[in-house]
């Protein structure tokens, strides 16, 4: 009896202390070590730049299928499959958001659906669509922040004191992160890939990405943000081959609350490892402008 | 405006101690022989190091200038100009190139539509140095004569597609977003600014920003957002299958040098109308080795060398100061917001729908066709 009451005792105080520490997490925000999932990663102690900060330099890549859809998806057929069969099939996924769904406004989800409904409907800078159609990665436009992280492509870390590069393969999308740069943006512009600035939490590379275009789709069906979108991610080196990766969006004019992706990086380690060019444009030119190309005379 | 006079003058100052360090390898001996009397004020300078000891090359740079990539007639026989001389060419350059002006007609002033506001100052002002031209070799600053080459019949139809292309696009008959070179088509920058590479000076976005970590020199232009990623750990170059349009770098230390060679570069026949390399030179043949030299806190020396025995009688080396800026790098959208294509196809096609028809030997139909 009085073991269990003990034991009872015990179990309150845990979960109190549970409780304390989950609302001290709660008040200081995202700061709090919540960048792994708890238990995955054992503590860890990167190796550092001459600078003293983790060394995130190297090769990474994603291994989700996020590109295709955000949420969690089953496997499809591709959009041409009478063309292309099984290579243009989607893999089946599971979602990479805290929580499973994008906390869309009502109002918002219009724009979602018609993204999805003309996702192969390539419209063309000049033509008057607006906002255009056809997924960005299909016709070769830089793919934006946070969406480059998750691409089915290598990316590679250049970090440097003052400004961290990161270049992705497809498209050649790149951003500089201007590190602890202190306007949010210089020029009364948007970008396709933002405008990054770091800064050092701790043991944490944390890039505010703001100005960013409201062209941009977040992944193949169609979810987007617009460029009143706040994008805050955050990397953490869990071990020397995985980087921590999250990224939370504020939007108040399309989502009804902050939302969260989060999911590893994996170091590539094949010897000699490269980004390989990737060139696009050559290859959506038929696509996208084909049907302003003179045909044969009939 | 004093401040800018001092970076100037400070500018000066390092590329003089940077041509004597040159002169030394015997690259610009001619040069160096040229300044040798004012090489003795610059001051004593060490390259800086990165943490892991290669040299350091990082920093934002403008490499605009109007100093000719070739030697003017009018000049031909000086190669470095007097004070007195640079402020004239400098001037009559500047003029020239000024799109805000309003002299010329009608005609004149519609193709200076896209005007100055568009336009990188740089591009207005002589190297420090006062050279006559941006090539330093051969000594008479121009390009080597090209080797006359007899054409096969497939060559020599393939010729004739480009011109008939370059025509088509000279006079608005667009038929396909092919008859586009690749600059317009938002692949790399058009081959007469470099491609890829050189890095030539060209109207605009004449800015590049080089990145370092252990293993690699990144090299980011501004111009249609391109991180030329170069590994500098003695790894192998890719294999000879792997064609691309950018080519395949790989680069090494000599002392303070960062040697760049590349190659892979994509075929012509792959490509539309333009081949991807300088001069439209055999990609399988041609030769590009890049110096990047920092001669001073201020001041990059890029020193490129062109060869390729199939199209030039002799190499050639260009050299083009790479100055720090102030500036920031800003995104280059391309393909994104391209608005000339659609105009170009869709006007085309109304052309076709009113019954114009391409005449290719309309008096503004020969142009440029990509044969420096």
């Amino acid at each position: 009896m009085r073991t269990r009451s003990n034991a009872v005792i015990a179990v309150t105080v845990a979960a109190g202390a549970f409780a304390a520490i989950w609302l001290a997490m709660r008040v200081q925000g995202p700061a709090v070590a919540q960048v792994t999932t708890p238990g995955r990663f054992p503590a860890y102690t990167p190796a550092r730049t001459a600078d003293g900060k983790p060394d995130l330099n190297g090769i990474w890549q994603s291994l989700t299928t996020a590109n295709w859809d955000l949420e969690a998806h089953g496997a499809g057929a591709g959009a041409y499959p009478q063309l292309l069969g099984a290579w243009g099939a989607q893999p089946g996924g599971q979602s990479v958001i805290v929580g499973g769904t994008i906390p869309y406004r009502p109002e918002a989800l219009a724009r979602r659906k018609a993204n999805f409904a003309t996702r192969t409907t390539a419209s063309v800078p000049g033509d008057g669509v607006d906002p255009p159609t056809g997924d960005p990665e299909l016709k070769c436009w830089m793919t934006g922040v946070p969406r480059m992280m998750y691409m089915p492509y290598p990316l590679q870390i250049v970090q440097t004191p003052d400004a961290v590069l990161i270049t992705q393969e497809f498209n050649g999308n790149t951003r500089i992160v201007r590190m602890n740069w202190p306007e949010e943006t210089p020029v009364d512009n948007t970008f396709f890939m933002g405008w990054n600035r770091g800064r050092w939490d701790g043991d944490t590379l944390v890039i505010d990405v703001t100005g960013l275009s409201d062209k941009n789709w977040l992944d193949r069906v169609g979810n987007y943000l617009s460029d009143t979108a706040h994008v805050t991610e955050r990397l953490t080196l869990v071990s020397p081959y995985h980087i921590a990766y999250e990224a939370t969006i504020e939007d108040p004019r399309v989502f009804s609350r902050p939302w969260t992706i989060r999911f590893p990086l994996y170091r590539r380690m094949e010897s000699d490892v490269q980004l390989m060019e990737f060139k696009c444009q050559p290859f959506v030119e038929e696509l996208v402008y084909g049907r302003f190309t003179k045909k044969p005379s009939t | 405006m004093s401040r800018r006079l001092g970076i100037s003058l400070g500018v000066l100052a390092i590329v003089l101690a940077g041509v004597s360090i040159l002169g030394a390898r015997g690259q610009l001996s001619w040069l160096a022989g040229a300044l040798a009397g004012k090489t003795a004020n610059a001051e004593t300078w060490s390259a800086p190091r990165t943490a892991w000891g290669d040299p350091d090359l990082q920093g934002i740079y403008n490499y605009g200038t109007s100093t000719p990539l070739q030697r003017p007639r009018q000049v031909a026989d000086k190669q470095v100009l007097s004070d007195e001389e640079a402020t004239k060419l400098q001037s009559d350059l500047a003029y020239r190139l000024d799109r805000d002006r309003r002299d010329g007609g009608a005609q004149a002033d519609v193709s200076r539509s896209y005007n100055d506001a568009w336009m990188d100052p740089h591009r207005k002002t002589l190297t420090a140095d006062k050279r006559t031209s941006l090539i330093v070799d051969p000594p008479d600053g121009r390009i080597p004569a090209r080797v006359e080459r007899k054409l096969t019949p497939e060559q020599e139809k393939a010729r004739v597609e480009a011109d008939l292309s370059t025509r088509r696009f000279n006079t608005g008959f667009q038929e396909s977003y092919k008859d586009m070179d690749v600059g317009n088509r938002c692949i790399i920058r058009r081959r007469n600014e470099g491609g890829g590479h050189p890095y030539l000076p060209a109207i605009y976005n004449n800015m590049a920003q080089i990145f370092q970590a252990p293993g690699y020199v990144v090299i980011y232009a501004e111009m249609i957002h391109f991180a030329r990623i170069i590994p500098v750990d003695g790894r192998p170059a890719l294999p000879d299958n792997v064609e691309t349009w950018l080519g395949d770098p790989r680069g090494h230390w000599e002392g303070n040098t960062l040697v760049v060679e590349t190659r892979n570069f994509i075929s012509p026949d792959e490509v539309g109308r333009t081949g991807v390399v300088y001069g439209n030179a055999n990609p399988k043949t041609y030769r590009i080795v890049e110096r990047f030299t920092r001669v001073g806190p201020e001041t990059v020396n890029y020193e490129v060398t062109l060869s390729d025995p199939e199209t030039w009688t002799r190499p050639f080396t260009i050299m083009v100061p790479w100055n720090k800026t102030n500036e920031q790098i800003y995104e280059y959208q391309c393909q994104e917001l391209n608005y000339d294509m659609y105009h170009w196809l869709a006007g085309a096609r109304e052309r076709e729908k009113r019954g114009e028809k391409f005449n290719p030997n309309a008096p503004d139909a020969r142009g440029d066709d990509g044969v420096e």
